[in-house]
């Protein structure tokens, strides 16, 4: 039954255009922004080239890339909405709960599969440019292949923070504005607070802790790589909940 | 136009549990009733039209038949259960609620597959219901180029895909040209004389009119009228003949009886409870000389009209 489901969300994905909009807008960030970061390193190099974080540089464009996939699993849900689409989706899996999972596993697969070569690509593209100033880190380094790959979990899991915004809100100004309040705005808010208590619910708030997986060290500013993500997952598994919760109970 | 294909998988005779059964559904959104306290039952082997003013709660009634919504009180059962409780629900009823409900850049072949991969349907079934609404040639293109005519086609088609035993369509004549009008009204009837359930709405009497055999009509959310087509043309039209005389308050004097009803408009007298032919007859008696002697049937649309008249949520004339 789910499986079926799963098949169908996976159509539904790859058969509108904006899809193949988005998330070739987020590989071409990634991929892009590494190759500039890069070359901006190259030309000014760093005063301490042992605290330089080559994986970072490389990995500077997952943080815009969110936007995009951020934004698709919002429209993925709320363009459903929208048409009234919903209605004839919920006329064939009456029991709803199936189409947010079915919907989550298909967008979950589909952006793993983008996200991870390009991320991969972007470590590459990146320590291709630092190479010239002997700043590059080789991916067998410890710690770098969970970084560079938690670059594509940490979009993975935007998406899905998106997906969960657009069915518990039903509405795509409200649930991107959602969006981007969780990864953007919360760090502003706890950046007016004194430093010593910000300091500590920073690395809390959604971005930052989902962010710690990309790390390759981590400092007393960030939560541990796994701990971290852990942290972004609930915030994600907290939000699916609630979805599910809605689309349970209320009319569509 | 559409290529002869098979709409259906003929399926045998409806059994008397294919039906929609409607009893003491109510639904209210805040303390206002949309659907209040309804209860009628839908027959398979004929098109039943759902007839009711716009506002009326037609469709919050379908919505609530196919638990989209859940009712305030009351219940509503497709083929003996809650259309939520059936495990294949395209196979039990398929659905037209909205024509325009397809996201705008995805296909008419991509749409429907979508919806029969939920239901494991095949690929040759989705080629077969393109077809067969005559589709063909724009299955590929982006829905937003679709006219609602062709909205209307694809919504038809998503309602049939999983040849379903209950057909629940939602004003799906709306946008229709007059040969595309005339093809829906010739498969309503073809999938009610396979034996199927088929439930129509519109709000439009005289295309009910042609197109259903029994009316559930509603208005304010209350049933108004659960009868055949023809009983209720004839309960709700009533014959009123036209005449013009050189003397009319004399001739209206004489033209008395139980049902009578004359009223004088402009010089001429319209009458309502006599034939013409009675007509004619008493003002030859009186030698009263006519000018002119006419039937008038009154139209469906005023018969209906009168009978919803005080159900009608919003008037022309503003705040009732």
């Amino acid at each position: 039954m789910s499986v079926r489901v799963v098949r169908a969300e996976f159509t539904k994905l790859r058969s509108v255009p904006s899809t193949a909009w988005s998330l070739a807008t987020a590989v071409v960030l990634v991929v892009a922004f590494a190759a500039m970061y890069s070359t901006l390193r190259v030309t000014r190099p760093p005063a301490d080239p042992a605290a330089f974080d080559a994986t970072a540089v490389a990995l500077a464009g997952v943080s815009l890339a969110q936007i995009a996939v951020g934004v698709l699993g919002v429209l993925l849900v709320t363009g459903e909405y929208a048409t009234g689409l919903i209605r004839t989706s919920v006329t064939a899996v009456p029991t709803r709960l199936p189409l947010l999972w079915g919907k989550s596993v298909a967008f979950g697969l589909v952006t793993a599969a983008v996200a991870v070569p390009a991320v991969v690509g972007a470590f590459f593209v990146g320590q291709s440019v630092l190479r010239r100033e002997h700043l590059d880190v080789a991916f067998g380094a410890p710690g770098v292949a969970r970084a560079v790959l938690g670059g594509a979990l940490y979009l993975v899991g935007v998406g899905l923070l998106g997906l969960a915004l657009g069915a518990l809100l039903r509405n795509t100004a409200g649930a991107v504005s959602a969006l981007f309040g969780m990864l953007f705005a919360l760090q502003m808010v706890a950046g007016m607070l004194p430093e010593s208590i910000s300091d500590d619910i920073n690395k809390y708030l959604p971005a930052p802790a989902g962010l710690a997986v990309t790390y390759v060290d981590h400092d007393r500013y960030s939560l541990g790589p796994w701990a971290g993500f852990g942290v972004f997952c609930l915030y994600v598994g907290v939000l699916l909940g609630l979805a599910a919760w809605r689309l349970r109970r209320r009319d569509v | 136009m559409p290529p002869p294909a098979p709409l259906t998988r003929g399926r045998g005779p409806g059994t008397v549990e294919h039906m929609i059964q409607v009893r003491g559904l109510t639904k209210r959104y805040g303390g206002k009733a949309a659907v209040d306290d309804l209860t009628f039952t839908v027959r398979p082997g004929v098109v039943t039209g759902f007839l009711g003013p716009n506002g009326a709660g037609k469709s919050t009634t379908m919505r609530l038949i196919l638990g989209l919504e859940g009712a305030t009180s009351g219940t509503a059962t497709v083929n003996g259960r809650p259309y939520r409780e059936h495990t294949a629900p395209l196979r039990e009823a398929g659905a037209l609620l909205e024509a325009r409900a397809v996201h705008p850049g995805r296909s008419a072949f991509h749409h429907l597959l979508a919806l029969a991969q939920t239901a494991g349907i095949g690929t040759e079934r989705v080629h077969e219901i393109i077809d067969a609404v005559g589709l063909r040639d724009v299955a590929r293109k982006p829905a937003k180029r679709f006219s609602l005519g062709m909205s209307q086609r694809l919504g038809i088609a998503t309602a049939l895909l999983g040849d379903p035993r209950t057909i629940i369509l939602d004003e799906p004549l709306n946008g229709l040209d007059t040969e595309g009008i005339r093809w829906v009204r010739q498969l309503l009837r073809d999938l009610a004389a396979e034996g199927r359930t088929v439930f129509v709405s519109s709000h439009l009497m005289s295309e009910m009119a042609l197109t259903a055999e029994r009316l559930v009509v509603i208005g304010r959310g209350k049933l108004i009228a659960d009868t055949g087509t023809a009983e209720f043309i004839a309960r709700a039209a009533r014959n009123v003949a036209r005449v013009r005389t050189s003397e009319p308050e004399r001739l209206a004097a004489l033209l008395t009886g139980p049902d009578v009803e004359v009223q004088s408009n402009d010089g001429a007298l319209s009458v309502a409870g006599l034939t013409t032919d009675q007509i004619g007859v008493i003002a030859a008696r009186a030698q009263i000389t006519l000018w002119e002697l006419a039937a008038e049937r009154a139209s469906l649309e005023d018969a209906f009209m009168d009978l919803t008249r005080d159900a009608v949520e919003y008037s022309a004339g503003g705040a009732r």
